[in-house]
């Protein structure tokens, strides 16, 4: 489904992303983990295209389609989803308007009829209640006065509706205390169909107990240095990742 | 990103085509004698004629305001043709079928359809051409309950009672430079008059056409509530895209006698000019009302148009427990300058005042707010509440704020906030990273801002006046 190959990202003159190699089939999880600064978010902000995280080499593909050629909306149409770190606010529009008129896009550019209000307003009320926020939130400016925990919720209640194939969480875990981790990782959970792939960002073993992935990726220095199963995550939350990196170090004068 | 917000800001103005109509214009220039011509040609009796003359006299005299946070090329008032009515109108038509063809025509592409069958309901249209009335929509049935809903210049006629009254009670004839020249030259415009204790049984709304080039459009509005009766009112304007400038110096003066409400809205579409600032509607006008008892008025403007805005529509709330409220969306985009706000004048005691304005600028334009809130010594336990939030769209724009507050009275309360904000890169990469191309995503962001302000308008217009800031932000991002 994802193909990235050899992939290197530049961001204000500074090479963040150098030579990442990541293959992920329908149906599943892939962890990325990795110290501060690693590249793991410029990985996210550069596979949906914002300005500013210029590819200076290397391919990335979904389904075929080569996602560096289009444009940030047609990626997202293309399937592409990012659940932001820090979601930002739009004052007085309102979440639903705001759903709506983006699931209309959407379907829209995949050539599909878009929703009636009335099915769209089902859809919307099942999205806020499995995420556990009062529809009250519907009719609220979008991430206006949210708390940090509201707005994590806010965004898996945009990744249910949209129905992306591939969806970014970039450490949809952060800030949340374990109820709302919980919530999160059942909203992340009920989407896993066999079909729909997720690349989960994160810092701390703690949300993969809850998100069972596939596999584990380390990512250090712009490059995936190791890669396991699940079994690899716990192993990093014992040993932090200093004996990887010094591994690193090994591997890389050893191929000199 | 925000090279992207930067770029061209071109877009279609889609009122800017010019209707092939044969008119009967006079030459250009300005002195006595047209004053004269104006008022003969409108068959009006002395002593309109005499406050006409008075008011020029007064003119003549005085500066052109400098003040305003706004350049533009000194305006040669003797270039300007200060009367154009279309030929059918020599004998005005006693009904649409009388009507030029053509008229109608204008009118059904700028979306205003006068033909009786397509008349939105509830909605009656004063429909002013350059310098004349054209028609007036369902003033008989608004008659039939007492509502008197008029061309000014058939005011002055049928109806000189009111007019002498109270024409020029709220702006007089020296009360400003632009003003004076009205008085002077005005041509047509709506009146109203709603009886006591009536409410309006309809939306009113006049929609104002400048067709003519180098004609300049006066036109003189007078609302009058009368004790405890309701009208809302709305007011339109458009003209064709051409490289010369044109003035459209108004006046509006809203009398709201005791108990009463009016709320007054007005959507601004105005040609703008080119990116470079060529072209376009010099728009300077003066609006103001008088609050009696426990009066109310609401000012609600969304100004998109115009290459130059000079505008305040202000309240005098004379009377005790009046209320006075101005809520506005001024949005400048190319070369556009705005210059616009309020005066709230408490003179009465626990009067309220509220002012909610959203500026937007985009391109290279200037976008300013400038407020004055008096207290007065009589004005003991007023309030006032300003919000002015300004939204930039780019980084070649300003946006300036000139609140300026007097208080005479030591129980009166004033409060004013201000926020600046940018349409943000997080913003727009959020939105887009949802589906919505940056068109899309810029006028949703502006809509959102502008949300206040919008659910004050009626219904209709307040769909209108989104997609106009739809159709005016189109291009605003490359």
């Amino acid at each position: 489904m994802l193909k990235i190959n050899n992939l290197h990202v530049n961001v204000a003159n500074n090479d963040i992303i150098k030579g990442l190699t990541l293959s992920i089939k329908p149906g599943e999880v892939h962890a990325i983990m990795g110290p501060n600064g690693a590249g793991k978010s410029t990985l996210g902000y550069a596979l949906t295209g914002r300005d500013g995280y210029q590819v200076t080499q290397g391919s990335a593909t979904l389904n075929g389609t080569d996602l560096l050629d289009l444009e940030v909306e047609d990626r997202a149409a293309a399937g592409l989803f990012l659940a932001f770190q820090y979601p930002v606010e739009i004052p007085g529009v309102s979440n639903m308007e705001f759903l709506k008129v983006s699931v209309d896009s959407q379907r829209k550019a995949r050539g599909l009829e878009t929703l009636s209000s009335s099915d769209f307003l089902k859809r919307a009320k099942a999205a806020c209640k499995q995420v556990n926020l009062p529809l009250a939130f519907l009719k609220r400016g979008v991430n206006e006065g949210f708390s940090g925990g509201e707005k994590k919720r806010n965004e898996i209640m945009q990744m249910i509706l949209l129905e992306p194939v591939l969806s970014i969480l970039d450490e949809s875990d952060s800030g949340l205390d374990i109820d709302a981790l919980k919530i999160v990782a059942e909203g992340i959970n009920s989407q896993r169909d066999g079909q729909r792939s997720f690349i989960v960002i994160t810092h701390y073993q703690r949300l993969l107990d809850y998100i069972k992935p596939d596999f584990v990726h380390v990512l250090a220095d712009g490059k995936i240095i190791k890669s396991g199963g699940p079994e690899l995550a716990l192993e990093l939350e014992a040993q932090g990742y200093a004996w990887l990196e010094s591994y690193d170090r090994n591997a890389q004068e050893a191929s000199a | 990103m925000t090279d992207q917000l930067d770029e061209a800001l071109a877009r279609e103005y889609e009122a800017g085509f010019v209707s092939d109509i044969e008119s009967r214009t006079f030459a250009p220039g300005l002195d006595e004698s047209v004053v004269r011509r104006i008022s003969a040609m409108k068959d009006e009796p002395q002593w309109m004629l005499d406050w006409r003359l008075k008011a020029f006299a007064l003119w003549q005299k005085m500066p052109e305001p400098d003040w305003a946070h706004i350049k533009y090329e000194k305006i040669d008032f003797q270039s300007i043709a200060y009367y154009s009515a279309p030929k059918s109108m020599d004998e005005r038509p006693k009904s649409l079928d009388e009507v030029d063809p053509e008229l109608l025509r204008t009118y059904e592409k700028l979306g205003i359809p006068l033909i009786e069958q397509q008349q939105l309901a509830g909605i009656a249209v004063d429909v002013v051409f350059d310098s004349v009335s054209v028609v007036t929509t369902f003033r008989e049935k608004l008659k039939e309950q007492g509502v008197i809903f008029c061309p000014i210049s058939d005011a002055i006629k049928e109806h000189p009672e009111l007019v002498k009254k109270y024409l020029g009670t709220v702006v007089s004839q020296k009360d400003n430079f632009f003003a004076a020249l009205n008085c002077a030259v005005f041509t047509d415009g709506s009146f109203v008059y709603i009886p006591k204790g009536k409410r309006c049984p309809m939306e009113l709304s006049t929609y104002f056409r400048i067709n003519e080039l180098n004609t300049g459009q006066f036109e003189r509005t007078l609302i009058i509530a009368d004790e405890g009766s309701h009208v809302s009112y709305l007011e339109g304007c458009t003209a064709p895209q051409r490289d010369e400038n044109q003035l459209h110096a108004a006046v509006v003066e809203l009398i709201c006698l005791d108990d009463a409400e009016i709320k007054y809205s007005t959507v601004q579409n105005w040609y703008p000019g080119d990116e470079n600032g060529k072209g376009g509607i010099y728009n300077f006008v003066t609006k103001r009302g008088i609050c009696h008892t426990n009066a109310k008025i609401s000012w609600t403007q969304v100004e998109t148009g115009s290459a130059v805005t000079w505008k305040y529509p202000s309240c005098i709330l004379k009377g005790d427990n009046s209320i006075g409220e101005f809520y506005s969306v001024a949005l400048t985009r190319g070369a556009q300058q705005a210059d616009t706000g309020t005066k709230m004048i408490h003179l009465g005691k626990n009067t309220r005042s509220t002012i909610i304005s959203k500026g937007i600028s985009a391109g290279k334009s200037n976008n300013t707010y400038r407020g004055l809130v008096h207290m007065g010594k009589g004005a003991s336990g007023a309030r006032n509440f300003t919000q002015c939030d300004s939204l930039l769209i780019g980084d070649k724009c300003g946006a300036h704020t000139f609140p300026y507050v007097e208080s005479r009275n030591p129980t009166a309360i004033v409060e004013h906030e201000a926020t600046t904000s940018k349409v943000s890169d997080d913003q727009m990469f959020l939105c887009r990273q949802r589906g919505l191309d940056p068109e899309k995503a810029v006028s949703m962001i502006v809509n959102g801002f502008c949300k206040e302000v919008f659910k004050e308008l009626p219904m209709e217009f307040a769909v209108e006046a989104g997609k106009l800031l739809e159709i005016s932000l189109e291009g605003s991002v490359g």
